[in-house]
Order: structure tokens, then sequence, then C-alpha cells
């Protein structure tokens, strides 16, 4: 349990320190190699997106000096970056971890990207050999944890932009948006990103009519769609399930009248206006008429809002999944921890037994094949009755805090010393499947 | 035996039943899949009854009893048709409830009430009977989708933003189930009037328009077409189509209710 964490991210720090410390795809793994060569450090692994730097280590005496590797690798003056830095070690990183994977950290907590980022910031450090046991035991365990923050809560399901609430809107009402057309009116950013969202899901094609015909041109190019002149709104709009209409008209530019000439054109198939205008430029009675939908700006924020609010209930919930795994992987570290000490324990006795064997059998002649029974159930009886204590002290502490005293006297009684790649061995589990690296969920 | 079967099939359908109640205010996907599964369970049995009933010989095929359990079990084969397509339980909001009752009735109380008049003409009665049938429980499922459809219409136009995590599917899906059989019940509708009336010409040698029971069928054949024409030629949904949903079902119920003070299609007490 000897995690050291230190990084920024969109909390901590503004998007200037964010960049300078932003490491690039290709120069990850080498920095991975810097940083598992640095003093004190057993394995490493950095994480790096737009939103997030962060080194995870596990070091060999609990405390690394990991600022001085950020400031010796970006070259940069403790006083600019320190003030931004959040730093975790033990229980602290091992929660901090799993909050990151399971996306409770994110900006838009529960956005699924996050955690096939880390899936490739592991994939990479463990190809270049900076994460071996440790690391890996808490990268599984948090790639478990995310998955079960993910299926049993309902953090990542609702979406949050706009743009997404409306696409999630048009859903409801048109079913699949495969073949449906979007009209859009004036040419915005806004308007454009909405316009973005919904063929991604599928709409056939796209209208534009703006003011300034150019522009509609250009945004109609965009997309390869249709720009049509302003004059011809009124005649061409019933074409469109879907308008997006954002102009910087002073009234509104949809009214009742317009509203029942395109349901009688469209033999009273629904249409869908998004009005992010403001003033609005869809008149408020339209949404009276059977068949019309009509969300607002004010409309769209709302249901934004209500995704948030339903998101942090979840939140909530998916906290209290953490706090309890985080409990449990404490105490199954602290068990593993113990393991090595017992198996050289039970190592040491054992050749203590076989050597006073061999020195005895030379003074004792013929011995019958019963009598060497009885000597081999003598000896390990004394054995096994002279280890029983101590094994089960070991195991009792391990589960508390002391363990790591009682694992100390162990050893100092017994002189035992623990191999580093037997401490490996007993602590790893299997690696995760090849196709789990990496992947994006 | 046969009886047996149709109550079991009963308690599953009041599995449905409850769930009918529950769909609108709550969401919940295993309680839709536990009601989804007891209904294709009463369907099995609800099926074998009917078989056993056709095989015990003692068929009685006019009588009213046989009748409501055939029905309730044509609207639950539209309803799993549905599912299969669409993969949506929401019409069972109305169905349930609705082959509940046929089936209730039909299991309680099964004192024949026999349609005694046209026994002799018994192929054209049977095809009459299966035609009417599959048209009502189409005509009941596109009732069903249609308040769906003012539901869910509703929803959106409240934009409150948690009812749109709702059971309902997208109103257009709605609307095509309605749409979908409204399209298909009605050529079984004109049929089963067509064959309904080549038995009552054989039998009385002529129809009598003024009889409530034959003036309530045009009646709502009327209305029924109407509803496929205004769809047709105008696309009528919503309110307006849910109005028209309305009249045509509540006309099918009398005409169904006519049964009991018609002179020529009377079910008499055997």
């Amino acid at each position: 349990m000897r995690y050291q964490l230190i990084g920024v991210n969109h909390k901590s720090a503004p998007l200037e320190v964010r960049e300078r410390l932003a490491i690039p795809e290709k120069r990850l793994p080498d920095c991975c190699r810097d940083l598992n060569a640095h003093p004190g450090i057993e394995e490493a692994m950095i994480i790096s997106t737009c939103n997030r730097v962060e080194l995870i280590t596990h070091t060999v005496n609990g405390s690394a000096d990991l600022r001085g590797f950020l400031h010796d690798h970006f070259q940069l003056k403790p006083e600019d970056l320190d003030p931004h830095l959040y730093e975790f070690r033990e229980k602290d990183a091992v929660r901090h971890v799993f909050r990151v994977a399971a996306s409770l950290d994110s900006m838009v907590v529960g956005e699924a990207q996050i955690l096939g980022q880390v899936k490739e910031a592991y994939a990479t450090a463990r190809a270049v050999g900076a994460v071996r046991g440790q690391l890996d035991q808490l990268f599984s365990r948090a790639f478990a944890v995310a998955k079960r923050v993910r299926t049993e809560t309902a953090v990542g399901s609702s979406s949050v932009s706009i743009a997404s609430v409306a696409v999630e809107l048009a859903k409801k009402i048109f079913g699949t948006l495969q073949g449906k057309n979007v009209f859009i009116v004036g040419a915005g950013k806004m308007s454009e990103l909405a316009a973005r969202h919904l063929m991604a899901h599928g709409c056939a094609s796209i209208f534009v009519a703006n003011r300034t015909y150019e522009r509609a041109i250009g945004l109609a190019q965009r997309f390869n769609g249709q720009a049509i002149k302003f004059e011809d709104l009124y005649n061409s709009c019933d074409k469109a399930d879907i308008v997006i209409t954002s102009t910087g008209a002073p009234h509104a530019i949809f009214r009742r009248e317009h509203g029942e000439q395109f349901l009688n054109r469209r033999k009273n198939k629904p249409m869908f206006f998004i009005d992010i205008a403001v003033p609005r430029d869809v008149a408020p009675e339209m949404a009276g008429l059977d068949g019309i939908f009509v969300y607002d700006i004010d409309d769209l924020q709302q249901a934004v809002a209500g995704h948030i609010a339903d998101r942090r209930k979840e939140a909530e919930l998916a906290e209290a999944i953490i706090a309890a795994e985080v409990e449990k992987f404490e105490a199954r570290a602290h068990t593993l921890d113990v393991v090595p000490t017992i198996v050289s324990l039970q190592d040491h006795l054992e050749t203590i037994r076989q050597a006073e064997i061999d020195r005895v059998r030379g003074r004792m002649g013929h011995i019958t094949p019963e009598q060497e029974m009885a000597i081999e159930a003598l000896t390990r009886g004394i054995i096994n009755k002279v280890m029983h204590t101590p094994i089960t002290t070991l195991k009792t502490a391990a589960k508390e805090a002391e363990a790591t005293t009682v694992v100390d006297v162990v050893r100092r009684l017994f002189n035992l010393q623990v191999k580093k790649d037997q401490s490996h061995a007993a602590n790893s589990e299997p690696a995760p499947k090849k196709s789990d690296v990496g992947t994006r969920q | 035996m046969s009886l047996l079967w149709l109550r079991f099939a009963l308690g599953c359908y009041f599995i449905g039943l409850t769930y009918a109640f529950f769909a609108l205010s709550r969401t919940s996907d295993l309680f839709s899949r536990i009601a989804l599964h007891a209904a294709s369970l009463g369907m099995v049995f609800h099926f074998v009854s009917l078989v056993e009933l056709f095989l015990s010989g003692q068929v009685v095929w006019a009588s009213v009893h046989n009748g409501e359990s055939l029905l309730g079990f044509l609207s639950m084969t539209f309803f799993m048709i549905i599912y299969a397509i669409y993969k949506t339980t929401s019409p069972g909001v109305v169905v349930f409830p609705v082959v509940f009752f046929l089936t209730f009735v039909a299991a309680v109380d099964q004192q024949p009430v026999l349609l005694t008049t046209f026994v002799q003409h018994k192929g054209w009665l049977i095809a009459h009977i299966i035609l009417i049938f599959t048209g009502y429980a189409a005509l009941m499922l596109s009732f069903g989708a249609s308040l769906l459809y003012l539901i869910q219409e509703g929803r959106l136009k409240a934009k409150k933003p948690s009812s749109l995590i709702s059971f309902l599917p997208a109103l257009e899906v709605i609307d095509q189930i309605g749409y979908r059989s409204l399209l298909l019940g009605f050529p079984f509708m004109t049929l089963g009037l067509i064959t309904g009336s080549i038995v009552a010409m054989s039998a009385y040698g002529h129809v009598d328009f003024t009889d409530p029971k034959i003036l309530l069928s045009v009646l709502m054949w009327v209305v029924y077409m109407i509803m496929v024409f205004t769809r047709w030629n105008s696309g009528w949904r919503g309110r307006r189509a849910a109005v028209l949903a309305t009249f045509a079902f509540v006309a099918a119920i009398v005409a169904w209710a006519a049964n009991y003070f018609s002179a020529i299609h009377r079910f008499a007490a055997s």
C-alpha cells in the first residue's frame, strides 16, 4: 500500500498550467520510464488527458520526491506549480484512482471517455515495464470498480450538453433520426453544434437559411447540405422534421399561422423546433398546435440541469460504492503484505529441519522406513506447533494498522529476508486480458 | 379441463394487469420483463385451453364465452407481434386490462350462452367470428396506441425533464403501432361484416338495417373507415385521431353489447 500520487486536474489548475504539464502521447512511454527510474520509485504510471495530468507510483518507502520529478522534468518553478498540485498517499491515493476511473472526478461526471484514457495510460506504462505487481493490482481493481459503478448506478446514463439533450428529445419524438431532415435558421456556433450532433445520429440532410446568403452557403457546404434563401424560408421549412433556429431577429419569425401551414403541407407529421435564440424566434403559441414541439433555450437548459441533478444523486451512490471498495482493497493489500513473511518463515524453519535431520542421520546408522517416518512426523509436528502462533498473529495483524510493525518484529526475530520478486509473485493478480486494455467504453 | 387452463391463463394475465396499473407512474425494467413472461405463459395456457375446447368436440363457436376467450387470445397475439417488432411492452397498459377482463368473464361463468339462430351455416359463421374478432383486437390496439400517443405528447409538451425517461417508446413509434394496427384491422373488420351479412342473408333472406346490432356494427365500420381515411389523407393523429379511435372503440363495445338486445344476433341461454 505504499502508493503515492501527484497531479493536477481541471479543478485544481487552470488551463495554462495543465497545458505546460500535458505529455504528448508519443513521449508518454519515455516519460514513464524516467519516472520509474526516479529515486525511491518502484512502479510508475502517468495519466495525461486534457483535464488532468497525474503521476501514480508505488514507492520503496512510502515517500518519494514526486514534486522534484515534476519540477525537473517540466522545468517549472516550484512557486508556479505547487499551489495547483494535489498529492495523495496510500488509501487516499487508492480512492482517488478509483474515483478517476469511475469518472467521478471528471468535469462532466459520468462521461465514459476517461476510463478508456486510463486504460490506455495503463497499457503504455505496462508496455515499458513500469507497471508490475502493485500498480497492476490497483488498476485491475480500479477497472472493476469503474464497471461496477457504471452498472449499479445511473451515473453515466444521461447526457448533459444542450446539443445532446436536443438529440435525446428528438429521439423521444421521432424514435430513430435516420432519414430525418434538419433545417438551420440563422448560422451560429450553437446551432451548428446541435446540427453536428443530429447528423452524427443519422439525420439525412441539412438545409441552411441565413439573412446573409453567403454564410448560409458556407455552413451548408460544411455539412454537404443545401443553402436556402431567407425569402424562401416559409416555403421550404416544412421539408424539415427538426428546425434549429438562432437568428438575431427582434420578433418571433415562426408564428402560429406558419405552424398551421407547415402541418398542413406535412400531413400533420410532427415537427420539432429547437429555438436557441434570445429573444425567441418561435412564438410560444406555436406549441399549442398538435404535432409541433417547441423547446427554447430555457427548456433545454432545464433539461440539462435536471440531468445534472440526477447525476449528482447517482454520484453519491457511486461514492458509497467506492468507499466500500477502497476498504476492501486495503484489507486485501494488508493480507497480501504478510503473505511473503509467512512464506519465508515456513521456508526458513523447513530449511533448519532438513539440515538437522541430515546432520543426525549420519550418526544414527541404519534406520528402518518406519523410524524414518516417525522422525519426519516428530520434527514436522514440532515445527508446525512453533509456527502456529506467529502465523495466526500475522494474519490477525494484517487486518489492522499494526501489520507492518508485526511483520518487522517477526522478520527480525527469525532473521528473514524477503526476496523482491517473491513479494511480487505473492502480490500480483493475473494481468487483465489484452482486449480489456485500451478499449474505450 | 379447458376451463382449468383458462383459469391458469387468467392468473398469469393478472400479473399483466398489475403491471398496467403501475407502468404509467413508474418505470421498471424488471417489472415489464416479469409481465411479459407472465403474459407469454398465460398465452400458452390460453392456447391449450382453446385447443382442448376444440378437440373436445364440444366447441360451440357462437358461445359468448368462447368468443370472449378467443378475442382475448387474438389481442394477446397482436400485443406479442408488436413486442416482437418494436420491443415495447407499453401497449400492455391497454391490452392487459382488456384481455384480463375478457378472460375473466370467460373463465368464471361457463354457462354457455348461444347464438341459436343460424348454426346451419357453420363455415361462414366461423369465418365471421374469427375475422371480426381479429378486427376488434386490432381496433383495441389502435385505440390503446392513440391513448399512449396522447400521454407521450403531453409529457413532451410539458417539458418536464424527468418524465422524459419513461417507459413509453418514441412518439413516432407509437404512431406507427396505432396506424399499422388500424390498417391491418380494417380489412378483417370489413370482411367480417361481409361474412356476417352472408350468414344473415342466408338465414333470413335479407339484412335488417334497423336491428340495433347491425346498425351499430355498420356505424362502427363507418367510423373505422373515417379514421383510416383521415389518417391516410391528412395524417390525422394525436388528439383528433384519439377522439375518433375512442369513438370507434365505444361503438365496438356497444355493438358487442347489442348482442343482448338484437333480434337476430342473439345469444340464447341453453
